[in-house]
């Protein structure tokens, strides 16, 4: 681990550890957990050293998005870490508490951690605006330790306006959730492969049978797959592309289904156990798979970009995903 | 888990070859068939391996002391992919530019470095890999082609080996033999031989495939007798050799770029039919090709550290295989799924010769089930 990671990571496991996730999906406070962070500093990681931040690039920033997705951080800290670069670029000073990112223009709309959030970053389709959760209507979704809300308004929602990212803030929202699912794959495949090593029957470990060690390590290609697209989907920093963001959230989207399957088979029963910490984990894969556009949705617009142009393949991702 | 394995550039004095090598290749094959091009890696043209070598293009990692290019993994990447995707013949040089060098620079003694890389480096000699027998083919290990000593110090060879690529058109064999024990003592008591293919006792058949096309043969070995220079590296230790080797083979990007041609083809097809009802799954193929691409450039950063990249290699060569095998598969189904619409019978034809050769892809240089197994032994299952 690097020395940035590092400190990250081990405050995570102070903070987040599963009885504390479990704590806040059950509605108790997360004002500690974000008091925490927001003292550690990484929540300007993205923020330019000239205005007080660590000046990082999203591609540096993204192994701490995977370890946010790893440890189910039950706060929107990519979120707020994206949004305050925004803010802090267009001149509009922070707020202090955590930020959800809402990139549809339509009310009634799902955002990850909607539910522990103080402010909404709304996409209104010309320009973002900051709004006070106060100001929105936020709906819990009625699903169990789901912290995602149906955020809702009335009348448009009044507060900081910013310019709009050129194609929005899907995209790079997009390149989070699958720099979230890449780190809570790898956290899965560890967690799967130990409990395959672990659990015994007929006589030896459930991992020695060929069986399982093909599904295993076809899990093991996918969190690969889904580690490399989401670095590739942040290489690009947070002007991100649409192709790019595209390959990173349609590989990683992608993956979920088999993988979440994969963990659950390979766990047994115990697996669906509220108790055991698998759920935290695979509720979260299928909550950002949908997230900011499944797979079918950037894969149809991938591949409609695609269709305008007459390069090869190889060309045309060498410009438009690799640039 | 496999946490070195992340994404990794290529770097900018290594992408400036790609103009190079694609003026060369333009040049070159300009006009073959689309079905041609399909064969990629299987098709035979040693003018063109000669013509590459001139050129600078092979011998891309070894060093310049032995006629090479001394550029690393990170060239021969690029220099690879182009020649890839535009499907031209490169067997004639593949397999010894790819694995045959690199082993012998590995382990080869100074006499063997100096007879066979130079001429490697321009294209001239070819060679084969002889791994697989009628009874052995995943289970490697027990292979039972025999070496034995002659007083003379040199070796004398009897058995068989068969799906060797390219075996009647090469001049050498590196061969996978026993040289002590039995087929019970597994992994122990092989060796690594080179076999000249002219010398006497040895008879090559070609075996044609569904294709039509004959690129394996099986090869038999009858009292072949060897100097004792034959031998590469140690007596006894082929099999972690083969190992070394077998990353070289299942990292390249030779391993998901068999179908791309098809896939340009079809691409070019439904834009000059202006359709878009296959945009959701032109997406899904390209987003998988770009992050195939990318592993196999962060498995290339592993081999251009020095690295024995094994279980990154297979896990680029399963899924870039299953990616391989896929396309065929869909874009069939799209375009049947079409059928008042008029399809090029050049595209028809690779599209079905795909279909057709496709399932050798993921048993050269190692089955699914196999790659797998590797990959489960990283995760510390086995």
């Amino acid at each position: 681990m690097n020395e940035l990671l590092e400190p990250f990571v081990r405050m995570l496991e102070n903070i987040a550890a599963p009885a504390a996730v479990r704590a806040v999906e059950q509605g108790g406070s997360a004002d500690a957990m974000w008091a925490e962070i927001a003292s550690s500093g990484f929540l300007d990681a993205l923020v330019s050293e000239e205005q007080g931040g660590a000046g990082l690039s999203l591609a540096e920033v993204e192994q701490l998005f995977g370890a946010l997705g790893a440890h189910a951080v039950p706060l929107p800290v990519g979120e707020t870490m994206i949004a305050r670069a925004l803010l802090a670029q267009a001149g509009v000073a922070a707020p202090d508490g955590p930020i959800a990112l809402a990139t549809s223009a339509l009310s009634g709309q799902v955002v990850p951690c909607g539910l522990v959030a103080d402010h909404v970053l709304l996409d209104r389709g010309d320009a973002l605006t900051l709004v006070a959760v106060a100001d929105l209507q936020i709906a819990p979704l009625g699903i169990h330790g789901a912290l995602a809300a149906r955020i809702s308004w009335g009348n448009a929602p009044s507060g900081a306006v910013l310019p709009r990212p050129a194609n929005g803030l899907r995209p790079v929202a997009a390149a989070l959730r699958a720099a979230l699912i890449a780190g809570c794959a790898g956290q899965l495949c560890t967690m799967t492969s130990n409990y395959a090593n672990e659990r015994v029957q007929f006589g030896k470990p459930i991992g020695r049978q060929q069986a399982l060690q093909q599904n295993l390590a076809v899990m093991a290609e996918d969190m690969i797959a889904a580690r490399i697209a989401a670095q590739l989907g942040c290489a690009g920093g947070l002007d991100i592309s649409l192709a790019a963001a595209a390959t990173a959230k349609a590989t990683t989207s992608g993956i979920v289904p088999r993988f979440a399957a994969t963990a659950h088979a390979v766990h047994g029963a115990i697996g669906v156990a509220e108790e055991y910490d698998l759920q935290l984990l695979t509720r979260r894969l299928h909550e950002w798979r949908l997230a900011d556009g499944s797979e079918g949705y950037w894969n149809e617009l991938l591949g409609a970009k695609r269709l305008e142009s007459d390069a090869s393949t190889l060309d045309w991702v060498r410009a438009e995903v690799f640039a | 888990m496999f946490d070195t394995f992340t994404l990794a550039p290529l770097p900018p004095e290594d992408e400036a070859i790609r103009p190079q090598i694609r003026a060369f290749i333009e040049r070159e094959i300009a006009g073959m068939p689309l079905a041609k091009r399909a064969r990629t890696w299987m098709g035979f043209d040693p003018e063109f391996s000669r013509a590459l070598g001139r050129e600078g293009f092979l011998g891309l990692t070894l060093p310049k002391a032995y006629g090479g290019q001394e550029r690393g993994p990170f060239a021969r990447f690029v220099v690879v992919e182009e020649l890839l995707i535009a499907g031209a013949p490169v067997a004639a040089h593949w397999i010894a530019d790819r694995q045959s060098a690199p082993l012998l620079l590995n382990f080869g003694t100074e006499h063997q470095r100096q007879k066979y890389i130079p001429a490697i480096c321009r294209g001239e000699q070819i060679f084969c890999i002889g791994m697989s027998e009628p009874g052995s083919g995943s289970d490697l290990a027990s292979v039972r082609t025999r070496a034995e000593r002659t007083p003379a110090g040199g070796w004398l060879v009897n058995g068989q080996k068969i799906w060797t690529t390219n075996a009647m058109h090469s001049d050498y064999m590196i061969a996978l033999i026993r040289t002590s024990g039995s087929a019970a003592d597994r992994n122990a008591g092989l060796s690594q031989l080179i076999i000249d293919l002219k010398a006497p006792g040895v008879t090559i058949r070609p075996i044609v495939d569904l294709t039509g096309d004959a690129h394996f043969a099986e090869v038999f070995f009858e009292n072949v007798e060897l100097g004792d220079d034959a031998l590469v590296g140690n007596e006894g230790e082929g099999w972690s050799q083969v190992v070394a080797e077998l990353a070289f083979e299942r990292s390249g990007p030779e391993r998901i770029y068999s179908s791309a041609l098809l896939l340009d083809a079809w691409v070019r097809h439904v834009r000059a039919v202006g359709r878009t009802d296959c945009a959701a799954l032109i997406g899904r193929l390209t987003a998988e090709l770009a992050t195939l691409r990318a592993m196999s450039i962060a498995c290339t950063a592993r081999l251009a550290l020095g690295e024995s990249p094994v279980v990154e290699a297979s896990i680029v060569k399963d899924r870039g295989t299953t990616f391989e095998q896929e396309l065929p598969v869909v874009i069939a189904d799209d375009l049947a799924a079409h059928p008042d619409e008029a399809v090029d019978p050049e595209l028809y034809r690779t599209l079905t010769y795909l279909t057709h050769i496709s399932p050798s892809f993921s048993l050269r240089g190692g089955t699914r089930e196999i790659l797998r197994g590797i990959i489960a032994r990283g995760m510390g299952l086995r």
